[in-house]
């Protein structure tokens, strides 16, 4: 505690020196209900427990905010400024639009002496060229969120291995419900798919390898993952039409009972809930095994928050981020964000799918991000148009891969 | 000439001196000066806002650069690159086939604004009530079809009967811009009609009587008579529809983003996507697209420009 005290008062000091001190710029998107009062709640305990800080927070739209952090972060930049691990931030990190913050992971003076050693699991992804640019604040599981009910009524147990997850499939077929919905209007849907397939047919390292452009796309293991994928694509196990319905349209038929499956993030659940399902037939279960013996490696897509290399404030900004990194603080926003605090020392509430995301990702081998966060933006866009071509026309793959690869050649050059 | 000499009123006497005060610059070139002083402003604008950019994007079709790091000049290996792009040439052909069906909404506006042209009844508010698709936002036309076509909702029923159930226009390589080339000329036809309907508000009914004489009827009173005086709303209406195919930007964005697997895609969502979109970092690219655009562009206003020339030597 004296530690503390003696940091931000040194902090304290040294904010005087700037003549923005005082005043916290945050640039954010919390269009939707439950972050948003995540972080409201963040902002007011932090000026609460800092006085002297004014925050002054820019709310922007979601989807519009991926666009206009490239015009603040050039022209205007904010202190403050929430994105995504991996990948996501490499142009603006290349650009030098983003500030270095490693003093705040290699520092264990700054909060209580155990930042390192909470989020240790999260340092790689906040990685790029050996430095840190960012701290993680909430990240959330990806696995196959199912209907209980139709898979009791169909005879059906938790498939753990990759042909009872086929037969799975083949029995709700003959019995005329969809295996698994999925709408794939705005492409990413169908990149969790074929992340889960890569990291289960040839695991981690490769996975990582592949969005990192060290391996071609006509290789014999990335045709191994679409064998995988015809398996499930050929028999039409799919929901039809999913071309044309964005992820939260593919949710109804599941709701309705027509489907039985998706592949989805932990964020979907308030929607299932909202849609009527509740805790006793909705489930969750970890994607089943592929090859045996590969260490079973999870997504988990990790939202961060970083600071603009123009900041004017970055002592305060420092201090803001490192007040997010606290465990007590990441345990309060993630309950009501509905997602899993990345402080290993932070609790979760009693909720089967926080729990069950929880317990798959402490076990899990290593975390991918997503391939959109993994694979640069260019790559990622041609990728996830590839994989929603390949899933309307399973005979198109020698096409498709080959155009890929193309694109990595170019992409990576 | 004769009555200005003679008039009795203009008595200069002989003493008065006429002096000539030397004319300052500006009063010799006044008249010269002018038309450009007005004209200032809007070719400041026009540099700087039409110009400008031009130049400037042709500039950057040349670089490779993300919007954020510094630029690398690579001449002409944009252009190279998309001689090779499917998805270019995709774009192209939509763009192509937008032109093509757009046309369609000139002489369907022509029938609606026959139709309409009637004095019976309430015939204003079925008017204002054709005028509604050109009112309407076209964002909320594009949602209202990507809904209307969803194989869940409205449509649903009558693809049944034909044997088509659960088919998504939207979701369909072959056909999706064929559906959204038809939402995109709901509004369009309106358009047309109402520039139509004024055209036919100013008919010289004195030569539609003479024609009626002279033994003209239906189709052939419409095409000789009627047709050659609406000659210049159809050349309004070919303009704007030709302008409204080139930029349909707004429905592809709104009902498919370009997609199913960038089936849609049309030149100007194209090169949205590649340069300003979620994934989009390539500025250089995505202007090597808008400069194909705009070359398109260009073969037409000029063909444009040569035919008002052509008529207005004539008409003059």
């Amino acid at each position: 505690m004296k530690k503390i005290i003696a940091t931000l008062t040194a902090i304290l000091a040294m904010g005087f020196s700037s003549s923005f001190a005082g005043t916290l710029v945050i640039n954010t998107d919390l269009t939707d209900p439950a972050p948003k009062a995540a972080f409201e709640w963040a902002f007011n305990k932090f000026q609460e427990e800092n006085p002297d800080v004014t925050i002054e927070v820019n709310n922007f739209d979601h989807e519009g905010y991926k666009q206009a952090i490239r015009n603040f972060l050039t022209t205007s930049p904010p202190d403050v400024f929430n994105w995504y691990a991996g990948n996501r931030m490499l142009p603006f990190v290349r650009a030098g639009l983003v500030e270095d913050v490693s003093d705040i992971w290699s520092d264990t003076g700054w909060v209580d002496g155990n930042l390192t050693e909470g989020m240790s699991h999260a340092k790689k992804p906040m990685t790029i060229g050996g430095k840190q640019w960012g701290i993680p604040y909430t990240y959330y599981q990806w696995g196959v969120y199912y209907r209980k009910d139709i898979f009791e009524a169909n005879g059906i147990s938790v498939p753990t291995t990759w042909d009872e997850f086929v037969a799975a499939c083949a029995t709700l077929k003959a019995a005329g419900v969809t295996p698994i919905t999925i709408g794939s209007k705005y492409l990413w849907t169908t990149a969790g798919v074929f992340d889960y397939l890569n990291l289960r047919t040839n695991g981690y390292e490769f996975h990582m390898a592949l969005t990192k452009g060290e391996i071609p796309y006509t290789d014999p293991r990335v045709h191994a993952v679409f064998d995988k994928w015809d398996e499930l694509v050929k028999p039409g196990y799919f929901l039809e039409n999913h071309a044309s319905l964005a992820w939260q349209e593919a949710i109804p038929p599941m709701i309705n009972g027509e489907a039985a499956m998706y592949v989805m993030g932990n964020f979907s659940v308030a929607l299932f809930k909202e849609g009527g399902l509740t805790n006793d037939n909705l489930g969750f279960f970890q994607f089943p095994e592929i090859t045996p013996g590969i260490p079973m490696a999870e997504e988990a897509p990790t939202d961060t928050m970083h600071i603009a290399s123009g900041a004017k404030n970055k002592t305060d900004a420092k201090r803001f981020l490192i007040f997010l990194s606290r465990a007590d603080v990441q345990e309060e926003m993630n309950k009501t964000l509905g997602q899993l605090p990345v402080n290993s020392g932070s609790k979760v509430d009693p909720d089967p799918f926080l729990e069950a995301g929880l317990n798959m990702l402490n076990n899990a081998y290593a975390m991918a991000q997503f391939y959109d966060r993994d694979a640069p933006a260019e790559m990622a866009s041609e990728g996830m148009k590839g994989f929603q071509e390949y899933m309307v026309n399973p005979d198109r793959r020698d096409k498709i891969l080959e155009r890929l690869e193309k694109v990595r050649q170019r992409v990576y050059k | 000439m004769g009555w200005f000499s003679t008039t009795p009123f203009l008595n200069v006497p002989d003493s008065t001196q006429i002096t000539y005060k030397k004319s300052s610059w500006w009063k010799l070139n006044q008249q010269k000066l002018t038309p450009w002083i007005f004209l200032f402003p809007g070719l400041l604008l026009f540099l700087v806002y039409v110009i400008w950019p031009i130049f400037n994007s042709l500039y950057i079709s040349l670089l490779q650069w993300d919007g954020l790091s510094p630029a690398i000049y690579v001449g002409l290996s944009n252009y190279i690159e998309l001689l090779d792009d499917e998805y270019f040439y995709i774009s192209l052909m939509n763009n192509l086939k937008w032109l093509i069906l757009f046309m369609l909404a000139v002489p369907i506006g022509l029938g609606l604004a026959i139709f309409l042209n009637q004095t019976i009844f309430g015939i204003r508010l079925i008017k204002s009530l054709f005028f509604f698709p050109f009112v309407i936002s076209q964002v909320v036309i594009g949602i209202i079809f990507s809904w209307f076509y969803n194989p869940r909702g409205v449509i649903g029923p009558f693809l049944d009967k034909l044997g088509l159930s659960n088919y998504a226009i939207l979701a369909d390589e072959n056909f999706a811009t064929y559906g959204i080339i038809f939402a995109g000329i709901y509004p369009q036809i309106a358009y047309c009609m109402i520039l139509y309907l004024t055209g036919l508000n100013n008919l010289n009914t004195d030569q539609i009587e003479a024609g009626r004489m002279d033994g003209a009827k239906g189709f052939s009173l419409f095409k000789n008579i009627i047709l050659p005086q609406l000659k210049p709303a159809t050349f309004l209406a070919i303009v704007v529809t030709v302008i409204g195919s080139l930029r349909s930007f707004d429905m592809v964005a709104i009902m498919t983003q370009g997609g199913p697997y960038g089936s849609t895609n049309v030149l100007a969502y194209y090169m949205f996507e590649t340069a300003l979109s979620e994934y989009g970092y390539r500025m250089g690219y995505g202007s090597a697209i808008a400069a194909v655009l705009f070359t398109i562009m260009m073969f037409y206003i000029l063909f444009f420009i040569y035919r008002m020339y052509q008529s207005e030597k004539k008409g003059l």
